[in-house]
């Protein structure tokens, strides 16, 4: 992230005609050969060290992820030259990991095995980048269908209320054996219709407004309030829902997309203040928020009451014991933390079997892949793409936030997916598409400016 | 707008951040602590995910490991549990360790750094070596012996070999089956209830932790005192005593169980177990005399370990004169350990020198290799050797021609002492039934075994018949293995 600082200066300086940026394919292709070897590396490991030979399968993962990884790097060539050659490679490795961890948790709870269907989602995850770099060929085509994505959203987000709660939580969808969460795909909708909304009504957002004091001006009600109310309703129906994570990232996305498009930090504030008094009731007077802000205050309480160490507890247990270099694959015992151990908490495998040093190399992964997000948000010449790169990377970001500060007991924990790592179907295929779009949006901002404009 | 973005830019940056310096936290600052809680499962878990090293008796391993297949993975196995457990102790997924199993814990769970050349190797692959092996000095055969023909009653039998101070047997009975207490679950739970509310106590090592009142065998002590005083200097001269005999300040009179005690000399007081007579020594020698004997026997001391330590046998510092002459017949408050009163036997037997009594022989690798060895070590003097050879042969009078005959052993030269310790309130339990004796094979040069044998519910009840009836032939036995053995 931090190689923000020495890059486009406002406006974008017009490329020389000519020369083009370069287009790094064959640099996208050798990060990719990387990625997909330390995949198979940690696979053949994972299965040395739980069952002391080379995994039967071994052979079959490796060919599909190298077929997969393939797939997409032709797409990429071939319908997006000049797309970012890092974002690519980071989402394949990360997958690639998250596989790998899922396995070696699988190969202690034989009863559960998760790595299979993790598998089949992340293909349909790939298949589903190669359709939309394919199919969208340019990305202000999704400005078109604005209010179609929040309407879809909204219904998405409505859908699981009819449905039971699983572990409290009125956040899935179950139907023929499958289970997905829609939120996540109403994520990526909302980004879409908050970028398009902002960047047509970003003039009249920015400069109106009756001034209250010093610099702080009243946003006009007639521009604010469609977006204030959609946002306010999702949010809302989140919290009916229990899915705190998401109603937070949701949140946090609309802050920061309302900041971008209008540079109001004092806004910013009031909705930082106001959401904190939000949170604060509600991790006071909900019991679900509350035992989870009690757990963060003092995850070893429950061993002091005699009832053993919680999740938190265990995942911090599993975080002490790798130490800076980690117990190394299938050393670990980090399957102690419960049932959430492959979704939620799969850091906590990371973090002791990889250590200090293999989980700084995740978090500082997601990094880059946030950064090459924002990145793509500065060399991009239109305010509606600006401001969906940075409500995309936005989500990564935040969602690596919540979910890695939760289970490391920075910030109370949130259920919520950590981007590609984690078990969950809908998360993976969502990223996935979030990584589409990034790499359609690194095309366009790299891309020469063409010789005549585009009609 | 560019600069907007920029700044959600930097704001990421901090929450990465934010983020590495917590882990950081947690995985190197807190690190220790997390490991360090007792409901973290990781260290029990790393423990017994390896076969656990073996306690060996005569070379061959008493003890075994299992693959549960649960979460703490190897369980332990124990050939013969009940006859051995003095010895060993558990080894127990829930309840730890005890014993030589938690004397010699680190060898044999491969955390010892001496299991290793190069221990930094370990340190780098996060691996342990193999678990080590315990020899112990104890032999099959005296073991066998003394847990044979404690059979159905309550007692113990402490066998040491004199000049090295080497355990050769450690019985308690009832005994218990350690492996009732390997792994986890309701089953070792509900087994380890059972075993602490049995009123025989099967768990209680009594040749270690429990003290008797020892009764007449503390009269050796009392002797030895006497001879190294120089309160008597002819074993053989009339002592004036009068039977019974008042004990000093008080009205109370001690009687003796057998007739003839009336003047004897100290040698017929031993040979004839005669309580006034060595009360009235005891007197003689005084308090001082008599505690510093007593201490130099081992008594009063804290913190003798076998490795597992041993608990403290009691002579007062404290006492009138009355209290004085009970004490040197072994009663009133004087209390020793069954292996204490195998140490008055192994003293007399060697000379007058007291050997530390040990239980390891040595530690080894894996692979046999040694780790360490047990140390012999002295006590220090117990008695000038001139005594200890008088008292050799008080001792041996005693077996041939005395209250201790059930001893004998053909072929062998055998000394002994019968002991009944009246115990309870009033004296109401049925007394305890004692022998101490030692044995040297014809022609040796070196007495091969010191024994005491302690039978808790001695059927007999009439003087120092009950220690010759119930216990010596339990010695007798124990010092024919140990004869046989060499």
């Amino acid at each position: 992230m931090t190689a923000l600082t020495a890059q486009v200066a406002e406006p974008a300086p017009p490329p020389p005609p000519d020369a083009g940026a370069p287009k790094r394919r064959g640099v996208e292709l050798t990060l990719l050969v990387g990625a997909v070897l330390i995949s198979v590396l940690g696979h053949l490991h994972v299965g040395l060290a739980t069952t002391g030979h080379v995994p039967r399968p071994a052979a079959h993962y490796a060919a599909g992820l190298a077929v997969a990884a393939l797939l997409a790097h032709l797409a990429v060539r071939f319908r997006a030259p000049y797309a970012d050659p890092l974002v690519l490679p980071i989402a394949v490795l990360l997958n690639g990991l998250g596989l790998v961890l899922i396995q070696r948790l699988d190969a202690t709870t034989p009863g559960h095995l998760a790595a299979g269907d993790q598998l089949r989602w992340s293909a349909l995850g790939v298949a589903l980048f190669v359709l939309v770099v394919l199919v969208l060929r340019d990305h202000r085509v999704l400005q078109r269908y604005a209010y179609l994505s929040v309407a879809v959203a909204l219904v998405l987000m409505l859908v699981p209320v009819f449905f039971p709660a699983v572990n409290g939580a009125h956040i899935w969808i179950r139907f023929a054996g499958l289970s997905f969460q829609p939120g996540e795909f109403a994520k990526i909708l909302l980004a879409v219709f908050f970028a398009s909304y902002l960047a047509a009504n970003r003039t009249a957002l920015a400069l109106t407004g009756r001034r209250l004091f010093w610099k702080l001006r009243l946003l006009p009600g007639r521009v604010l309030g469609p977006i204030l109310a959609i946002w306010a309703l999702s949010v809302g129906v989140l919290v009916l829902e229990r899915d705190l994570g998401t109603s937070l990232l949701f949140f946090g996305l609309f802050v920061i997309m309302l900041f971008t498009a209008t540079g109001r930090i004092g806004w910013i504030a009031i909705g930082l203040v106001l959401a904190g008094l939000g949170a604060y009731a509600v991790g006071t007077f909900e019991p679900h928020v509350n035992s989870r802000v009690d757990d963060w205050l003092n995850p070893f309480a429950s061993i002091e009451r005699g009832e053993g160490p919680g999740q938190l507890a265990q995942s911090l247990f599993a975080f002490g014991a790798g130490g800076l270099l980690g117990a190394g694959l299938g050393h670990g015992q980090s399957f102690l933390i419960g049932f959430a151990a492959k979704s939620d908490f799969i850091l906590a495998t990371a973090g002791e079997e990889l250590g200090l040093v293999g989980l700084a190399a995740i978090l500082i992964l997601y990094g880059l892949l946030v950064s090459r997000g924002f990145r793509a948000g500065l060399a991009l010449r239109d305010p509606f793409g600006r401001l969906l790169a940075t409500g995309l990377a936005s989500i990564v970001a935040l969602q690596v936030f919540v979910i890695a500060g939760g289970v490391t007991g920075l910030i109370p924990l949130t259920g919520m997916a950590m981007p590609f790592l984690a078990q969950g179907g809908s998360s993976v295929v969502t990223n996935w598409i979030i990584v589409a779009l990034l790499v359609r949006l690194s095309d366009s901002a790299r891309r020469p400016a063409p010789q005549e404009p585009p009609e | 707008m560019i600069r907007y973005i920029r700044w959600c830019g930097y704001f990421c940056a901090l929450l990465l951040v934010a983020l590495l310096v917590n882990i950081a936290r947690v995985q190197v600052w807190e690190s220790a602590a997390y490991g360090a809680n007792p409901a973290n499962k990781r260290p029990a878990i790393e423990r017994y995910a390896q076969p656990r090293g073996n306690i060996l008796v005569d070379g061959r391993p008493v003890t075994g490991s299992r693959d549960s297949g649960q979460l703490l993975r190897y369980e332990r196995t124990y050939a013969n549990g009940p006859l051995y457990a003095p010895v060993t102790g558990f080894s127990s997924q829930t309840y730890g360790t005890s014993f030589v199993e938690r004397a010699e814990d680190p060898v044999l769970a491969g955390t010892d750094p001496g299991l290793s050349a190069f221990p930094l190797w370990y340190d780098l692959t996060r691996g342990r070596p193999a678990g080590g092996n315990a020899a112990t000095t104890v032999r099959a055969g005296v073991q066998l012996a003394a847990y044979a023909g404690l059979a159905g009653k309550r007692g113990a039998v402490a066998a040491v070999e004199p000049a090295t101070g080497k355990i050769l047997a450690l019985v308690s009975s009832p005994s218990y089956d350690p492996a009732a207490l390997s792994g986890t679950g309701s089953r070792v739970k509900a087994q380890w209830a059972r075993l602490n509310t049995d009123p025989d106590r099967p768990m209680l090592n009594r040749a270690l932790r429990e003290t008797y009142p020892p009764g007449s065998t503390f009269k050796i002590v009392t002797a030895a005192a006497a001879l190294d005083a120089g309160v008597v200097t002819d074993v053989a001269a009339p002592t004036e005593t009068p039977d019974p005999y008042p004990l000093p300040g008080t009205r109370t009179l001690l009687p003796n169980a057998g007739t003839g005690c009336q003047d004897a000399s100290m040698a017929e007081a031993v040979q004839w177990s005669c309580n006034t007579v060595m009360a009235k020594i005891g007197v003689r020698v005084g308090l001082r005399g008599m505690v510093e004997a007593a201490e130099r026997f081992g008594f009063n001391r804290d913190g003798l370990r076998v490795p597992s330590w041993v608990s403290r046998s009691n002579f007062d510092t404290d006492m009138s004169q009355d209290q004085l002459a009970l004490s040197a017949i072994g009663q009133f408050n004087t209390r020793a350990t069954p292996l204490q009163m195998a140490m008055v036997a192994a003293a007399v037997a060697n000379g007058g020198e007291l050997k530390s009594p040990y239980l390891v022989d040595r530690t080894t690798q894996d692979d046999g290799s040694p780790v360490r060895r047990g140390d012999q070590r002295s006590l220090g003097r117990a008695m000038d050797p001139a005594t200890a050879l008088r008292m050799q042969e008080l001792m041996v009078k005693v077996v041939e021609d005395g209250t201790g005959k059930n001893a004998s052993i053909p072929g062998a030269v055998v000394g002994g002492k019968t002991g009944t310790a009246q115990h309870g309130v009033g004296n109401a339990g049925t007394p305890y039934a004692w022998f101490i004796s030692w044995a040297r094979a014809e022609g040796a040069p070196l007495p091969a075994v010191a024994v005491a044998v302690v039978v808790e519910d001695a059927a007999a009840n009439r003087g120092d018949i009950s220690g010759n009836l119930a216990a010596a032939p339990i010695a007798r036995a124990v010092m024919e293995a140990a004869l046989s053995a060499r």
